[in-house]
This record gives C-alpha cells, sequence and structure tokens, in this order.
C-alpha cells in the first residue's frame, strides 16, 4: 500500500503546522519522519490517519483520494505516543478491540478471535502477560501491546508517534532493532516520527526531514546525511562545527585555513557559513609552516572509542568540538591549556 | 474528620525516625488546640444537631415515632420525593453524561457558555430557580393559558416539582464528570476509532466505562440533593397535604404546627438518607481511587 500526500496545509490559528507540504510512501518501505518539536511531524502523521483534517491538499492510499474518508474507514493502525492503552481492559481485550467493535456480519467467532490475539501477543513476545492490565506493564511492555494491538485490524498501513519517546536508552536500542526487524518480516508500509536523529537514521529505509511545518530533506539515510540539503538538516543530524568564512574559487577559507570544496567551485566569491562534523576536524600540534585555527585545549574527555576534545580559538568565542581516534589522542597527548592548530578535513559549505 | 491524626501515635523506635518526627511537628499544645478546635467546632455544628434530630423524633416514644412516618400524608410525601428524585436522577445522569461528553472530548463554538450554562444553577439561589418557572407556567406567566386550555397543570403539581428539582440539581453529574474526562484526554478514543469503533461504541466500551466511579459518585451527589431540595420546590409546590408535599416540606409543615414530634420524625428520615448517601459516598471514594 503506497501513500502519497499532495501539497497538504494544515494551519492552527496562525501557525502553520504543515506548508504545502507533498510526500509521496513507497508500498512496504518504512520511512522516518524526523524533526525538531513543532516542525509538523506529528501533524503530518495524524494527517494522513484521518485523526486531523487538511486546509487544502490532498492524501492519497494506493492511488485513490483518501483526504475526506472517516478514520474508520482508513485501515490504518496507529501506536500513540503514550501507547493509549484502554485502561480497564485486560492486555487480550485491548489487542480484541478492534476485532469485536467489527459490525456483526465481519466479526470473527469467538475461537478466531482468541486464536488471532493469540497469536499477535505471541509475535510480540508477550503472550503471558494476556491477563495483566496495562497499569501492571512496563512502558516498553505497553508499548509492544500497542503495536500487537494495531496489528490485530490487519492495517494497510502502520503509523507510530514517536514509538519509542518515552522508554529509556537501553529499551529503546533493543526496541528499534525489533521494529526493524518486525518490518524487514512483515514489509507493512509504515510511518513513524521521531525527534531523535540516531533512532531515525538507524530504523528507516527512508528519512523525511521536516522543520517548521516544511520538508526539508528526503532521502536515505545515507544521503541525508552525508549530502544534507542545507544547513537545517546538516545542523539537525548530529554534532557540528560551524565556521564563519569565505567561499572563493572552489575553496573555503577559515580563519587563515583553506579546505578544498570541489562542490562550490563555480560558486562567486563571498561570504559563506562552512560546517564541519566532529570527526572531520584535526587537532596538530604547531609547527613553523603549519596552517590552521589557533585554539587552545579547553578540555579532553575519553569516552570509549573516541576521544573528546574541546578547542577555544584564539579569534572567536564559539568552542570547536573535535573528536579523535583512540590512537591519534594518544599520538599527540593532549592536556587542557596546550595551544594547537586546528584544521577541518572537510566541510559544507552553504551561503551565509 | 477520621483524618485528624492524634498525638498519641506510638512513638517510631528508630532515633532517627523520632527525630524527623520532631522536626515536622508542632509542639505538643499546639496539636492539641489545634484538633480541639476543629473537634468543638464539628461538635457544634454537626454531631449534635444531628443527634437532636433522633433525640427529639423518639422524645415521646417509639409509637408516636412509627404513627409520625406511617400516616397517609407522610407516606405520600415519602413517596412523591422518591417520584421526583427517580425522574430527575436519570434525566441528569444523560445530560450530564452528554454534556460532559461534549465539553471534554470535542472542540466547539460556544463551549464556554455551555460551561456556564451549566454553572447556572449553581449560582442562583432555589428560590429565583422557583420563581423562574412560576413565571413561564404559572397562571398568569407565559404559558399559562397554553396550558390552561390544554387542561395541563405544572405549577401547584408534580410536573413543576420535577422541573425544579431537574434545575436545582442540573450541574451535578456533568460538574464531577467533566475535569475527569478533561483530564483522560483524548487519545484512547482516537485510538478506538482508528480500530474502527463506531461513536456509540466509543461511549459505551472506552469513555464510560473509565469515568464509571465518578459518574456513580456524581449520581449518588445528585440524588442526595434531588430529595433533600426545599427552596425552588417550595415555590412551585403550592404545600398541598398528600398531593404536593415533598418530605422537606412536609417537615416544615409539621414544625409549623407545632407537631415537633411528627416533624422531627419526617426529619430524621431525611437525615437517615443523608447517612447512607454518606456511607455510600465513602464507599465509592474507596474504589475510585484505586
Amino acid at each position: 500500500m503506497s501513500i502519497e500526500v499532495r501539497n497538504v496545509t494544515r494551519r492552527f490559528g496562525s501557525f502553520a503546522a504543515l506548508e504545502d507540504v507533498s510526500l509521496e510512501v513507497c508500498t512496504g518501505e518504512l520511512l522516518a519522519l524526523l524533526g525538531p518539536s513543532g516542525s509538523g511531524k506529528t501533524t503530518l502523521l495524524r494527517v494522513i490517519a484521518g485523526l486531523e483534517t487538511v486546509d487544502s491538499g490532498q492524501v492519497l492510499f494506493h492511488g485513490e483520494d483518501a483526504t475526506t474518508q472517516h478514520v474508520r474507514e482508513r485501515r490504518v493502525g496507529f501506536v500513540f505516543q503514550h501507547y493509549a492503552l484502554f485502561r480497564h481492559l485486560s492486555i487480550f481485550e485491548n489487542v480484541a478491540f478492534g476485532l469485536r467493535v467489527r459490525p456483526r456480519s465481519q466479526r470473527p467467532p469467538e475461537a478466531e478471535i482468541r486464536r488471532r490475539v493469540h497469536e499477535l501477543l505471541a509475535l510480540v513476545q508477550l503472550d503471558w502477560l494476556a491477563d495483566r492490565y496495562p497499569h501492571q506493564l512496563s512502558g516498553g511492555q505497553r508499548q509492544r501491546v500497542a503495536l500487537a494491538r494495531a496489528l490485530a485490524v490487519e492495517p494497510r498501513v502502520l503509523l507510530l508517534d514517536e514509538p519509542f519517546g518515552a522508554l529509556d536508552a537501553k529499551v529503546r536500542q533493543e526496541l528499534r532493532r525489533w521494529l526493524r526487524r518486525l518490518h524487514d518480516e512483515m514489509h507493512i508500509t509504515s510511518v513513524f516520527v521521531t525527534h531523535d536523529q540516531d533512532e531515525a537514521l538507524e530504523v528507516s529505509d527512508r528519512v523525511v526531514v521536516m522543520n517548521e511545518g516544511r520538508i526539508q530533506q528526503v532521502g536515505t539515510p545515507q544521503e541525508v546525511y552525508d549530502q544534507p540539503a542545507n544547513a537545517f538538516v546538516y545542523r539537525f543530524l548530529g554534532n557540528v562545527n560551524l565556521f564563519h568564512g569565505r567561499v572563493q574559487e572552489g575553496r573555503a577559507l577559515i580563519g587563515g585555513d583553506s579546505v578544498a570544496v570541489p562542490a562550490h567551485g563555480d560558486t562567486p566569491a563571498g561570504a559563506a557559513l562552512a560546517f564541519a562534523r566532529p570527526h572531520d576536524i584535526e587537532v596538530l600540534r604547531p609547527r613553523a609552516g603549519a596552517q590552521g585555527i589557533a585554539a587552545r585545549v579547553e578540555h579532553v574527555l575519553a569516552l570509549g572509542s573516541l576521544v573528546r576534545v574541546d578547542l577555544r580559538p584564539d579569534a572567536g568565542n564559539e568552542v570547536i568540538h573535535a573528536e579523535l581516534s583512540r590512537e591519534d589522542a594518544r599520538g599527540l597527548a593532549l592536556a587542557a591549556g596546550e595551544r594547537v592548530l586546528v584544521r577541518p578535513r572537510e566541510v559544507r559549505v552553504f551561503a551565509a | 474528620m477520621t483524618a485528624l491524626a492524634l498525638p498519641s501515635q506510638p512513638a517510631a523506635p528508630a532515633a532517627g525516625a523520632r527525630r524527623i518526627d520532631r522536626a515536622t511537628a508542632e509542639p505538643a499544645w499546639v496539636r492539641l488546640a489545634l484538633i480541639g478546635l476543629a473537634l468543638a467546632f464539628l461538635t457544634t455544628f454537626l454531631f449534635v444537631p444531628l443527634a437532636a434530630v433522633f433525640y427529639e423524633a423518639l422524645r415521646k416514644g417509639v409509637v408516636v415515632y412509627a404513627r409520625a412516618i406511617t400516616e397517609p400524608d407522610a407516606l405520600a410525601a415519602v413517596r412523591l420525593t422518591l417520584l421526583a428524585a427517580a425522574i430527575s436522577v436519570p434525566l441528569n445522569l444523560v445530560f450530564g453524561v452528554a454534556a460532559a461528553w461534549a465539553i471534554a472530548k470535542f472542540e466547539f463554538r460556544g463551549k464556554n457558555v455551555l460551561v456556564t450554562l451549566i454553572d447556572l444553577p449553581f449560582s442562583v439561589s432555589p428560590v429565583i430557580a422557583g420563581l423562574i418557572y412560576v413565571l413561564v407556567f404559572g397562571l398568569q406567566g407565559w404559558l399559562g393559558e397554553t396550558l390552561r386550555d390544554h387542561d395541563l397543570k405544572v405549577i401547584f403539581a408534580v410536573p413543576g416539582i420535577v422541573l425544579a428539582t431537574v434545575f436545582v440539581t442540573f450541574p451535578f453529574v456533568a460538574r464531577e464528570l467533566i475535569p475527569l474526562m478533561q483530564a483522560q484526554g483524548v487519545e484512547e478514543e482516537e485510538a478506538a476509532v482508528v480500530l474502527g469503533a463506531r461513536g456509540w461504541q466509543v461511549l459505551w466500551r472506552v469513555t464510560l466505562p473509565n469515568v464509571k466511579w465518578g459518574l456513580l459518585y456524581g449520581v449518588i451527589l445528585c440524588n442526595a440533593r434531588a430529595m433533600g431540595e426545599f427552596g425552588a420546590v417550595s415555590v412551585v409546590s403550592g404545600h398541598i397535604r398528600g398531593m404536593t408535599n415533598t418530605l422537606p416540606l412536609h417537615v416544615e409543615i409539621l414544625y409549623n404546627e407545632y407537631q415537633f414530634a411528627a416533624a422531627f420524625a419526617a426529619a430524621s428520615l431525611l437525615a437517615l438518607l443523608a447517612l447512607v448517601t454518606l456511607a455510600l459516598k465513602a464507599w465509592v471514594e474507596r474504589r475510585f481511587s484505586h
């Protein structure tokens, strides 16, 4: 089941939650809507589900216009951020709900309902909790029950709103790998909302980066990470250092140093913003003839396989963050207060 | 009332616990003074009057008491009181649920006006409420002639009493449910709709089960008020013995006729009703908090 969103606009008063958004979700893919809070990602998900109306534009399911179709008839599975389990029903009855509310002619017989519910609870590995109530379960367990409940109605698409938002770090990690495996087995077209770039990059087939009600970029995790379309996407996906400089003849001039930026060979000379990831920052001992930004080591922190170094440049007061491998760090033997030269190995330049 | 903790609680054996106890507690004389004040207040204004009702009712013996509550006019008053409650409580139940559902779960224009309207009976004196019905349905009222032409009697008759009771008990169920439903949000309802549930199914299977204890609590309070209402009912009733007298009005008439024992006997029925209501309320509250 493919989903298409065409030129959708949705305003709440004077606030534009979605501004002329168009998006295509291919059959069987797992798509992430990624953005900061207030970027419109949840509104877009709710528009697809039919829980939110649009001011203009269309939503198509498998090529058919579903814009005016009622939520009930869209046959979507929706997993809510806070799970929204029915607190007065047992886990079994929560999962069975979607089958029990069907009109009598379409309702499966009781034995069939029991079989299906137990099958789904087994799928999410919670069959042993069937008789419990939601408040007796942990966050991760509730999340899986919510997923089983959404799948019980055999939805055409699965929509998940911040599915791991309320869980602690370790459970998050486990659940997102599990969700990825589950999707690989079931191949149901799925869209999930997240504000966590690691989650989006790790789990999804494609990522949609949103900001201020507009789509900034759509692409595979690698594409959006390696070739961000604009400064917002670059900043949002991971830590970043910002340098104010100039771009000239295919080189970025930053604080007395210059870095090749072949992509900007034809850009007319002018002020530019250059971004560099912490792992693309090189730290050198000052030597005669060595080029770079003069800086002082402010802080060195060994973190697992990486060593994180904070550097304060002589000009300007924005701290530069560098991530060195353990070997490089050992070779340099940096200590706080020492003077060094900083060079970005690779930068991405956007017009200032 | 049982929440007043007495200072003579068994002292904690651990020295640390005792030190914490001392750090957060007032000196003994302050505690004793406060508790004494509270008890004196409750005794004067609640326990003594309540005891007086039963004492006065039984002062002339059980025979007089029994005769007072079984004479035809008293029985008629009991019947009318029960009838008024039996009609107005279900009406308010339906209305309260409908209003609370609309207000807590949907956004629409004029919502604040509706909330204010629901609160109106709380802010208007019951006597005024009764008077409004006299002005509308009375012989000289707006609809008086039309009603007379069709041989319908509202004021000084049972319909008027029911109308007045419905009016004063209007907010009880809705007021109890609105904050509860608002706190629960709409996510569960949305989940139900996404799973294919129709409007009625959402109400019966999701919304109502989640508020059932709050609903019962509201109904109990509503019932207590419906049976005890005096002011509004007094204006529209006409005080016709055996016909339009409710229990509270019956008490007043007997008292004005210096039949103290009978008046207190009837009053003791109302007091008993209040005690049963309180017990029910306490039981529901205990269930509610789980």
